[in-house]
């Protein structure tokens, strides 16, 4: 995604096309890299990319490569890229610093290697106020301290104003170019990318598609209703109310000797749908022992229990199940589930110890 | 005294016609909360409950003198109610909305600081002086007039937690929410300074979470600078390193923002830190 944004902005980055069959290839200005599009690092350690200094190379690094397993993963597209001729490596990027709030640039001669490698006197970091924006003069900053050649640095002032474009209009938290190159014949080339958007965002983004390789299907699947969800690897399977609220529950649990399955947060909710919709997620997680922590506020006790009741009864669960209710229409809601013999505890605590318990932990 | 909004605090909602804002208004009222006005563009010359004005814009409500303005409409279009608001001079700028679009955050933080103008949020649960003044969306019920000072960048867990000091006998002096999301208008050492000043605040409460290196800054800086008792709590400890645990800002990044050192941080500056929210009264005096 990061060079397809790069292109549309008009940051110079490797001719490239991408190749879904044999048939495909084209002839090609020779010689090239052939890379496995597929959503992990690392992939030249992986025999995920090849090079080509023939056709018949190309042609074969293809179909070696087309419908090959890497770490699991089968390949079903690969990109063929033009070899680029690396005099230099170099490395920018515009991140968000969460704590002055502002974007910090980063640039520094060094480049091709992890940033976190790199000593720090080697590199230019410079805040930038979001309200002035990027402007020319910080990028003469950059270069003189680069010590980029006269021409090189007129390209690189012109691909930072692109940049800071970038990271503002595609609302990035992260746009890393690593390695900048600088060709034998003298261009400035972002070789490899990193963007990554802003998840809040998307609405007024629609044009990329939005893909988190981190992301199980079942987190997928729970981001698609709306349901701030994650898999764990434990055995109890969660539901609270709140950010906050719910990794304090794991936490708890974990102190108990408890494993947790997954954190999901049911947010602020009067509807109990929704707690209906929870439960079939983390169902689908199969757990050994549910654990529902609410306390009530927006979301009120006696909805939630309606919620608990309804899965119960729809989704035929015969898992141990605890629940503790505290604050607006707590009583309301215990008595609805005692009506339907599930086992409620007015604080966290209790629930806590009670649910480790029922799944064997501890 | 309290911190931020107090008894004579004359405060306006944007957004007060929508499902959220139009529930949590009311709620506000039974506060005791003084909402001097409403603004709803589509809806302006009604009033809310028989009694607030509803307003097309945020300058019509400055006939009504606000000090505060609560701003609970959908993410897209926060942006524009906070500039509203700014432009319109309000001195003190509460957004709950959730998920709104970091680079607006930055926009609105910057400005309101360019004009002198306190932002809190986007994503908080808002602000509560006990007996004067609550804007946002906390429970009415479970507060109790006291001298402990409690500030969180979470909801749920800080009702819970508040919950636990009052259920002690404690009781609460201004409770704030600086809001989940990474980028927010105040952080720790901001309502720490308040605090310190507030003769109403005798002690501190600081509840934190993984994400970002605000716990650790305000730990540096209470050893320095609060000479009040402060406890903390820290969630996320056991959160795995690169996923968002439900707020856009609880997430550990290249090894930043975890339970272990924020908690260290507090240790080293003599900050008790209770195992579990519960244990948090036990700390306090």
């Amino acid at each position: 995604m990061g060079k397809q944004i790069f292109r549309t902005h008009g940051i110079p980055v490797p001719a490239s096309y991408l190749v879904e069959k044999p048939g495909d290839v084209k002839k090609y200005e020779i010689p090239v890299v052939v890379k496995s599009q597929i959503l992990l690092g690392g992939r030249g350690k992986s025999g995920g990319i090849k090079f080509a200094k023939s056709q018949s190379e190309l042609d074969a690094a293809v179909k070696e490569l087309l419908g090959a397993k890497i770490r699991g993963l089968t390949v079903t597209k690969v990109l063929v890229e033009e070899m680029i001729h690396i005099k230099k490596e170099m490395y920018v990027s515009i991140a968000l610093d969460r704590t002055v709030k502002e974007p910090v640039l980063i640039a520094t001669s060094q480049g091709g290697v992890e940033i976190e490698s790199v000593p720090h006197d080697q590199l230019y970091t410079r805040h930038i106020d979001p309200m002035l924006g990027y402007s020319d003069f910080i990028g003469r900053e950059a270069a003189a301290f680069m010590k980029l050649e006269p021409d090189i640095a007129k390209q690189f002032l012109s691909l930072l104003r692109t940049l800071y474009h970038i990271w503002t209009s595609e609302d990035c938290e992260l746009v890393e170019i690593n390695p900048l190159v600088i060709t034998e014949e003298g261009k400035l080339i972002a070789a490899d990318s990193k963007v990554i958007v802003d998840g809040d965002s998307t609405y007024r983004h629609k044009e990329f598609e939005v893909v988190d390789p981190e992301k199980t299907p079942l987190e997928v699947e729970a981001q698609s209703k709306g349901y701030a969800f994650i898999e764990l690897d434990g055995n109890i399977g969660v539901i609270a109310n709140g950010a906050g609220l719910t990794m304090a529950t794991l936490d708890a649990l974990t102190l108990h000797h408890g494993k947790p399955r997954n954190f999901l947060d049911l947010g602020g909710t009067d509807n109990s749908e929704i707690v209906l919709k929870a439960f079939e997620l983390v169902m689908k997680a199969q757990p050994k022992a549910i654990l529902v922590n609410i306390f009530g506020g927006v979301t009120k006790c006696d909805t939630v229990a309606t919620g608990i009741a309804m899965a119960k009864e729809n989704l035929h669960i015969k898992l141990p199940m605890v629940v503790r209710l505290s604050g607006v229409r707590d009583e309301e809601g215990r008595k609805i589930l005692k009506d339907h013999d599930v086992e409620s505890f007015p604080t966290m605590m209790e629930a806590i110890e009670k649910v480790v318990k029922l799944a064997g932990g501890n | 005294m309290s911190v931020y909004v107090d008894e004579k605090t004359k405060v306006i909602v944007q957004g007060i016609t929508g499902h959220q804002g139009s529930f949590h208004t009311g709620e506000m009222l039974s506060f005791g909360t003084k909402v001097v006005a409403g603004v709803s563009p589509g809806k302006a010359g009604t009033k809310f409950m028989d009694k607030v004005p509803v307003v097309g814009s945020v300058r019509d409500t400055l006939e009504y003198e606000p000090d505060a303005t609560m701003i609970s409409v959908a993410a897209p279009f926060v942006k524009d109610a906070a500039f509203e608001a700014i432009d319109a001079g309000i001195k003190f700028v509460y957004i709950l909305t959730e998920h709104v679009p970091f680079h607006d955050s930055l926009e609105i933080v910057h400005n309101a600081k360019r004009k002198g103008i306190t932002v809190i949020g986007p994503n908080g649960p808002g602000i509560t002086a006990v007996g004067k003044c609550k804007i946002g969306i906390m429970p009415n019920k479970i507060f109790k007039k006291g001298n402990v000072g409690i500030t969180s960048r979470s909801g749920t867990l800080t009702y819970e937690i508040v919950d636990a000091v009052t259920k002690s006998g404690r009781g609460e002096s201004t409770v704030i929410g600086l809001g989940g999301d990474p980028v927010v208008g105040l952080n720790y050492i901001d309502v720490l300074k308040q605090y310190e000043k507030d003769p109403d605040t005798e002690q501190i409460v600081l509840v934190g979470e993984i994400g970002g290196s605000n716990e650790e800054l305000a730990a540096q800086y209470i050893k320095k600078h609060v000479s009040k008792k402060v406890v903390a709590y820290i969630t996320g400890r056991s959160a795995p390193p690169g996923k968002r645990m439900g707020h856009a800002g609880a997430i550990i990044e290249k090894g930043v923002g975890t339970a272990e050192s924020k908690i260290k941080a507090f240790n080293e500056a003599g900050v008790k830190v209770a195992e579990y929210p519960t244990d948090v009264p036990s700390l306090l005096e």
